[in-house]
């Protein structure tokens, strides 16, 4: 799958170039973000502007990339589109994460 | 609003991917409100890969056929399979998972029945002999007039 990442403001960024992170998905995308926030800041935002669809596998995978990390460390989840947004409603995973709307609003939260 | 169709694939997550986003596409381009399109999609996408990953788990993939008939008050999907039946032939609860736990406690599975459940007006499950027939029903809020 199609990851790219880059770090600013003290925080890595991970973009996901991909419409949907689902169950044919769910294992390589876990896998490949281990490869891209295994070192680097605490903070790693991930944005999701260009995902339009999430299920369930994918919304375990992302829980799993949080758990992941070390405990001082944290995931953030940016530009939620309104599919991805109502899944992590209805599963009360947007009281476990912090969600911006866009990625400049994730990065000026860290900044303060 | 009204369209009546069925489609059959083979049981894998690619082609299961594949249906789920063009029988979503079908629906939207037939007149299905947004908001409701994208829980049809949600709840769809959860009932199709549970059974790539369960019903036939122990066997090779067979095929899922699926019946959607979209009217104004309603949509009415069945999904058929020739899979392993559901667990004692019945409906799992699909109660939410507690997120209010620790980190390494969080749940990364199980939102699956749940999200079927709270996206759906009515389900309802059979085997009759060895196809699986699993029926979701969408109610539409009745248009107001003007």
């Amino acid at each position: 799958m199609s990851l790219t990442s880059t770090v600013s403001d003290n925080a890595r960024i991970v973009t996901v170039n991909a419409e949907r992170i689902d169950a044919a998905m769910a294992i390589q995308f876990k896998e490949d973000m281990r490869v891209e926030t295994e070192n680097g800041p605490d903070h790693v935002i991930l944005d999701l502007s260009s995902v339009a669809f999430i299920d369930s596998s994918g919304l375990g995978a992302i829980v799993a990339v949080m758990k992941q990390l070390d405990d001082h460390r944290r995931l953030d989840l940016a530009g939620l589109t309104p599919m991805v947004e109502k899944v992590f409603r209805l599963t009360r995973m947007d009281t476990v994460f912090n969600l911006f709307a866009s990625l400049d609003d994730a990065k000026a939260a860290i900044s303060v | 609003m009204r369209d009546k169709f069925n489609t059959s694939f083979y049981a894998t997550e690619l082609e299961a991917r594949q249906a789920i986003a063009s029988i979503s596409k079908r629906l939207r381009a037939s007149g299905l409100d947004r908001n409701r399109a994208d829980e049809v999609e949600i709840a769809l996408a959860e009932a199709i890969n549970n059974v790539v990953e369960h019903a036939y788990a122990l066997t090779e993939p067979g095929t899922i056929r699926i019946l959607s008939n979209l009217r104004r008050e309603h949509l009415d999907i069945r999904i058929c399979d020739t899979g392993a039946p559901l667990p004692q032939n019945r409906l799992p609860q699909g109660l939410a998972a507690n997120v209010s736990v620790a980190r390494e406690d969080l749940p990364e599975g199980g939102f699956g029945w749940f999200l079927i459940r709270e996206l759906t007006s009515d389900i309802r499950y059979d085997r009759c002999g060895l196809i699986n027939h699993l029926s979701l029903r969408f109610d539409f809020p009745p248009v107001e007039a003007g």
